[in-house]
Parts: C-alpha cells; sequence; structure tokens
C-alpha cells in the first residue's frame, strides 16, 4: 500500500508565486490576442477583416474617407489567421493572453476616440470582497475548453485557493456567477434560475469569447450572443479559452488587487 | 517512409433504396463491421439525401451508402442501436422520420423546441434562435410509489460541464438512469455551411476543446480527400505527433478526476499536475495549450521547432508518470472502487457502437489508427492495448497503457523526423465530398464534408466518439449503485460538448 501523504511532501510545493513575484505564469510560449498598428494598414487593404471567422475586424470608412480599422477582442478567437493574411505587419502576433475589462467597449479598439470618455461612472471593486470571493460556475454550451482551463485554476500549480477565491457548488453561496459559452436555448432557463437564485450583493462573469459576445458559435439556430441582453455582466474576459493566469488576473482585477490591462482596446504596457 | 497518398480514395457511395437498408446493415454488423453513423443533408436545396457509414474489416476502406428519402425509409435501430440515435437526429434536424422506431422521441433538439421548419431545411430563416418552452419527456412511467426520482442537473456541483442526469431509484439501488444531454447543443455542424475551408478547421477546433486537435485533423484529412491533395511527409508526422501529445493530456486528466472520485486526494492533485505539464509541453511548443492554430488543409500553417526540451521533458513526465501510475495500481482503496464497477459486457459494447478505450477495455481490439491508418501511423508502431473485464479498472488500465504507448510514439517520431515542405496547396473541387477519421482520446471520430458548386462547405457532419459512449453508457449504470456512479463516469472519460455540438 502505497504512502500518498509521504509521497505529496516528497514532492514538495509544486504551485507558482505569480502574481504575487515574477515566477513562470505557466503560459511560457503561447499565442495571445492579435496587436494590430492600423498606422501600417495598407490603403483599400482588407485582409485581416475578410478571413476573420468571427468578424472580430472590421475596416470602416471615417468621416474624411479614410479606412478605419476596428478590432473587438470580445468576438476574437484568438486563432492567428490574421496574423498570418495581413501583407504588411499591421497585424501582428502577440503573447499577451486576453485581458479582463468592466466595459464591454474597453475590449474594441478603434472606437471613436476613447470609449472611456463616454463613461457614465468608474466601477469600483466590490467592497468587502476583495480577500474572498465565492464563484459558482454555469456551463451554458461551451466547447469544454473553458471548463478545461476552470478546472486547470485548482490544480497544484495554479491553486487557486491562496488568493482566497473558492468554486462553490450551490448559487446561494455564490458572490459571482461566472459563465461559459454562447448561452444555446437549453441553457438560457437553468442560467436565469442559477442567477434568480444567487443573493445579492451578485455580480456575473463571462468568461471566454463564447460567452462575452457568442464567438465562433454565435447566431443560427441554438445559440444567441453569449450574456449580450440576457444576464447584466460586470466583468468581460474573452480568449478562446482564456488560460488560467488570464482567468485569475481577470478576477484579481475585478477585486481591485490588480489594475486592469485594456483600455480602449489598447493595452497598457 | 514513402511518400503516398494518406487516403485511400474511398469506393464511391452506392446508391440503394430505402428498403434495402435493413438488409445492408445487418450484412454489415454480421460480417463483423460496425456502422459509424448516417446523416441527412441537401445536395440541392429540393433534394434531400440520406448517408449510412460504415468500418469494414482492418484495412479495407470504409464503405458508404446513399439512398433519397422518397418512400418511407425503415428504421435500423434495432439492428445498429447507435444508428437509431442518429436517425433521432436527422428526425429532430431535417424532419425525415423513420418507420417503425424503437425510440421516436426527441433527441439532439429538447421537447418543447419549437423550430418553424426543421433547422437544416433551406428555407430556415438564418440566426433565428428556436423558440423553446421546456417540457419533460423520454421516462418510463413509475407504477410504486416507493420508486423515488432524482433530477440532477444541467448545472450540476464542481465546474463540469452540463447535463441532467436522471435517476430513478430505491434506496441506494438505481433501477432506471437516463442522461438528458444536448442542452449545450449548437448547432455546429449548421454553423460551417458556406464558410471557407480556413474558417471550417477554426470551427472544427471549437466542436470540443479537449479534442481540438482531432476533430481539427479529422476534418482536414476529409477536405483533402476531397480534393484529392497528398500532405507531405513531414507535415503527417507532425501531425501523428500533436494528435499523441493531445491524447496525453486527456489521458493524464482522466487518471487525475477518476481518482477524485475515489476521493484519492494525493493522487488528484499529482494526476492534475501531470495534465498541466502536458498542458505547458502543448504552449512551448505550438503556442497553444489546446494545440490549436496549427492544422490547415493541406498540411500544417507553420513548422515547428524541435528542440532537444522536447525529448528531454517528455521523458521526464514519462518517468513521473511511470510512478504515479504504479502506485494508482497499488492502491487498494482505488481499485476496490474500479473493480467490477459499472461492468461494460463485450456485446452491448459491440451493439451499442462502444468507441476507443471503453470498447478496448471490454475486449475489442480495434484502433483507427491501426486498422485504417491515416497522418504517419502506417509507419509507426503501434500497440494496442485491450482487456476483457470491461470494468472501471480495465478502462483505468487501457488509459495507462495508451500513455506509455503515447509517449513512445512521439519519441519515435522525433527520431525519425527529416526536414522538408509542411504544406501543399489544397483547393476542394466544387460538389466534391470526403471522409476524414480520426482515432481521438475518446474513441473513433468522423467527419464527412462535402463540398459546394462555389468551393465552401456545403454539409460537415460530425460523428463524435462521446455520443457513441454517452449512448453506451446508460446500461452500466441501470441496476448499479449511487454510490458507483460518479466512479463510473469518471471512468468512461465523456466530453457532453463533443456529443452535443
Ligand atoms: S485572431 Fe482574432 S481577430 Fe484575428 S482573425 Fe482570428 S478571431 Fe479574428
Amino acid at each position: 500500500m502505497p504512502f500518498w501523504t509521504f509521497f505529496g511532501l516528497q514532492k514538495g510545493n509544486a504551485t507558482t508565486s505569480w502574481p504575487k513575484s515574477d515566477e513562470p505564469t505557466g503560459q511560457e510560449g503561447m499565442l495571445g490576442m492579435p496587436r494590430f498598428r492600423p498606422e501600417l494598414c495598407g490603403s483599400e487593404c482588407n485582409a485581416c477583416a475578410s478571413i476573420c471567422p468571427t468578424q472580430a475586424i472590421t475596416v470602416e470608412k471615417s468621416k474624411s474617407g479614410e479606412d478605419r480599422l476596428r478590432v473587438d477582442y470580445g468576438r476574437c478567437v484568438v486563432c492567428q489567421l490574421c496574423v498570418e493574411a495581413c501583407p504588411s505587419e499591421a497585424a501582428f502576433r502577440s503573447s499577451d493572453w486576453a485581458f479582463g475589462t468592466r466595459e464591454r467597449g474597453d475590449l474594441v479598439l478603434g472606437e471613436h476616440a476613447d470609449v472611456a470618455a463616454g463613461r457614465q461612472h468608474e466601477r469600483v471593486a466590490p467592497d468587502g470582497f476583495r480577500r474572498s470571493l465565492h464563484i459558482r460556475h454555469v456551463d451554458a454550451g461551451s466547447c469544454n475548453g473553458c471548463e478545461s482551463e476552470l478546472q486547470a485554476l485548482n490544480n497544484p500549480f495554479y491553486n487557486l485557493h491562496r488568493l482566497g477565491i473558492f468554486f462553490t457548488p450551490s448559487p446561494r453561496f455564490a458572490d459571482l456567477l461566472l459563465v461559459t459559452g454562447p448561452v444555446t436555448y437549453a441553457m438560457h432557463e437553468p442560467l436565469r434560475s442559477a442567477y434568480a437564485a444567487m443573493p445579492g450583493p451578485r455580480w456575473v462573469m463571462a468568461v471566454g469569447t463564447c460567452a462575452v459576445s457568442g464567438g465562433i458559435a454565435s447566431g443560427g439556430y441554438a445559440c444567441g450572443n453569449g450574456l449580450e441582453g440576457v444576464l447584466p455582466v460586470e466583468v468581460y474576459l474573452p480568449g478562446c479559452p482564456p488560460n488560467p493566469a488570464a482567468i485569475m488576473e481577470a478576477l484579481l482585477m475585478f477585486l481591485g488587487r490588480v489594475p486592469p490591462r485594456i483600455r480602449g482596446g489598447r493595452f497598457a504596457d | 517512409m514513402n511518400d503516398v497518398a494518406a487516403h485511400p480514395m474511398p469506393g464511391l457511395a452506392t446508391l440503394i433504396e430505402p428498403e434495402e437498408l435493413p438488409m445492408v446493415v445487418t450484412e454489415v454488423v454480421r460480417s463483423g463491421g460496425r456502422m459509424q453513423f448516417a446523416y441527412a443533408w441537401y445536395p440541392d436545396p429540393g433534394q434531400l439525401e440520406l448517408r449510412y457509414i460504415a468500418t469494414g474489416a482492418a484495412k479495407e476502406g470504409h464503405r458508404v451508402w446513399r439512398c433519397l428519402p422518397t418512400s418511407g425509409v425503415p428504421s435500423v435501430a434495432t439492428i445498429s442501436p447507435l444508428l437509431g440515435w442518429y436517425e433521432r437526429e436527422i428526425t429532430d434536424l431535417f424532419g425525415i422520420t423513420f418507420s417503425n422506431h424503437p425510440e421516436p422521441q426527441r433527441l439532439v433538439l429538447h421537447e418543447g423546441a419549437r423550430p418553424i421548419v426543421p433547422p437544416f431545411d433551406p428555407s430556415y430563416p438564418t440566426a433565428t434562435p428556436i423558440r423553446y418552452e421546456p417540457a419533460d419527456g423520454g421516462l418510463p412511467e413509475i407504477a410504486s410509489e416507493d420508486v423515488q426520482r432524482l433530477p440532477f442537473g444541467p448545472i450540476r456541483a464542481d465546474v463540469v460541464e452540463s447535463v441532467e442526469l436522471i435517476f430513478l431509484y430505491l434506496g441506494e439501488h438505481i433501477l432506471y438512469f437516463h442522461p438528458q444531454l444536448f442542452f449545450k447543443h449548437r448547432g455546429m455542424e449548421k454553423r460551417f455551411e458556406g464558410r471557407s475551408l480556413e474558417a471550417g478547421t477554426v470551427l472544427a477546433e471549437r466542436v470540443s476543446g479537449v479534442g481540438s486537435f482531432c476533430h481539427a485533423l479529422a476534418f482536414c484529412q476529409a477536405v483533402e480527400q476531397a480534393a484529392h491533395c497528398t500532405v507531405p511527409v513531414r507535415a503527417r508526422m507532425l501531425r501523428s505527433l500533436l494528435a499523441e501529445l493531445e491524447r496525453l493530456y486527456n489521458h493524464l486528466h482522466y487518471l487525475g478526476h477518476l481518482a477524485h472520485t475515489t476521493t484519492l486526494k494525493v493522487g488528484e492533485a499529482e494526476g492534475k499536475l501531470l495534465e498541466e505539464r502536458a498542458k505547458q509541453i502543448n504552449v512551448k511548443l505550438t503556442g497553444s495549450r489546446f494545440l490549436r492554430s496549427l492544422l490547415v488543409p493541406g498540411g500544417l500553417r507553420r513548422d515547428l521547432d524541435l528542440q532537444d526540451w522536447l525529448s528531454a521533458d517528455l521523458e521526464s513526465l514519462r518517468a513521473e508518470t511511470a510512478v504515479y501510475v504504479n502506485m494508482l495500481e497499488n492502491t487498494n482503496s482505488h481499485l476496490d472502487r474500479l473493480i467490477t464497477t459499472g461492468v461494460l459486457p463485450r456485446d452491448i459494447a459491440f451493439d451499442q457502437g462502444a468507441t476507443g478505450p471503453i470498447q478496448r477495455a471490454s475486449g475489442f481490439d480495434r484502433d483507427l489508427r491501426r486498422d485504417h491508418p491515416y497522418a504517419a501511423y502506417g509507419d509507426l508502431p503501434l500497440v494496442v492495448p485491450v482487456k476483457a473485464s470491461g470494468d472501471a479498472h480495465a478502462r483505468q488500465q487501457v488509459r495507462i497503457a495508451e500513455i506509455d504507448n503515447s509517449i513512445a510514439l512521439i519519441q519515435r517520431i522525433l527520431l525519425l523526423l527529416r526536414e522538408g515542405p509542411i504544406r501543399t496547396e489544397c483547393i476542394a473541387l466544387p460538389l466534391s465530398e470526403g471522409l476524414g477519421w480520426v482515432e481521438g482520446p475518446r474513441g473513433s471520430l468522423f467527419y464527412a464534408v462535402h463540398i459546394a458548386r462555389n468551393g465552401t462547405l456545403a454539409r460537415v457532419k460530425i460523428k463524435s466518439p462521446s455520443l457513441s459512449n454517452w449512448r453506451v453508457f446508460p446500461f452500466t449504470v441501470h441496476n448499479s449503485n449511487m454510490m458507483d456512479y460518479a466512479i463510473n463516469e469518471a471512468s468512461f472519460g465523456l466530453t457532453v460538448a463533443g456529443c452535443d455540438r
């Protein structure tokens, strides 16, 4: 009979101390969200927009008649096709994982001036929850990539518990409803009743491009456009799927423990 | 390794009359072959056609029949129960009914879903969600008031996929079990229609996240068959390598999850840590933890830089896994919960179409990689582990052996790899069609692809291994007990997204 306890002790600590230190995040080598330098766009070029499978990229004519690139990272599934199609270096690879935002508009690059300017109020972190948050997850029709990464959060490498963040079985004990998937017609009601069962104050987080906008599955006969028009969303985290470090960072951003990294579709370098 | 086409061209689909179907299917089953799936499509807006696909003996090609549902189509569900599910799917999505179907209820669409016309009908208005009022359906009537009914889900405890598990039980004893699936039905097959081949690959990668690579591979192979395109050797080698990396992290996850259900805490943590290590190898090598954004019809989108670290990292992962599985296999409290749990007898596995490690744990020596080679498998030595007992322990043992084989295969590929092109032009001919298949971590996966006149995708049909295994799973739950349920479910290693699509 093996001694599992001894085995465990012998293996030592496997957990990264990121984001407290700069220990590895586990994402070394990843290809992240594409980045853009619209000033390098050729005139009349539509290469990225026409290949993007989720219509995340559009090239619009501005009032003065110039082409204007608009990228909605809330629709991006990180397929890298635009980067490969771009004839100049206007679209290029990055290792930026998807960053969480509190405003949907912050995921859009190239919106008039800065979306943030038109904001009614700056959202504040939920008071009294900074150090402890309980999450109820609902799969509203994901491809299970998001679940695979959410499950990874509790593996010894990330060990989400160390940050005071826990998954809870019942919506009655939950502060945050974390939703994945484009919200299929059959998951609509179960999702709404899970939300209704939560005590206030309660918040909703859209995890993955499907939950943010419907992603690759949106439209059609069985899916909507993610949480749009279904539940009020407090945190948006696109990504296909967002990796465990991205999910951790977005949760900490929501709790006010790390600053947001994206504003008006631009990354804060 | 000689540079031959990876896919032998199939015989053209044989046209038969609907009345001949029972005879054809009986013949396949009697000769030890297997009906894989059936689907419908519209070659022309006004013309519907049915397709039936079977796998014959090893090294033979797959067989395809087509028929026009002009008169009534007889159900073949009593001969090949798995096809009964595909018939119900065709009824839900295309509106064709099958005569004498033993289970004529809804399947893919829920009871209470009211599309204006069937969703795949060309006149269905795009981007219109179907109307839906939840309604019950499909459960046997309960005559005794002692029998309890426990619906659990679709939102269940823990971070898991949505499915509703319905138990009819007495005390600890489960009399009848019904998994209500398809809450997650996204209509993915329909999303392929009219899309480019690139977009189709991106879609295929997102049908089942933990099967991203094998889904995209089956799709690409189907397109390549339609395009008569020969993928370069290096690309085929790398495809096999990546497919084994996918099997590796899936099987490691499986072991950790199984240990969770037998409450072996350290065993769970270790399994999931090894899975994480495997995913970190994936991202370091390909940029994606799920091995996405690499495949394209014709080869790979970019070459991989295979430095020495990969072989070394895999060797240390292998050594750690060996210690870990040895401990699992010697922990009585774990084994006691697995042995004789969820026994799937060989005949039921065959009749209901069990696939992958599930069928191999019930005594079937089948593996598409060896029997119908694709990518580079024809040139690789492959050991196919088979166990006879059909219980949860056999399912664990098969997966353990497959982990070892996967690592050996990857190391072998690393030795054999030579420089060379990784992509060739692949233009699918108008009105062509192709069939692609892959032995994924969960079993046999097929994509049937039809190309439209303008070169876009006209119809893409997915045969997912989890659908077959969900079909057979309840047979191991009826007449079992509540205590074993979670262990048994984990031992099947099912996904819901792949099944529901
Ligand atoms: S990476 Fe994102 S923006 Fe670029 S083509 Fe893919 S989905 Fe569109």
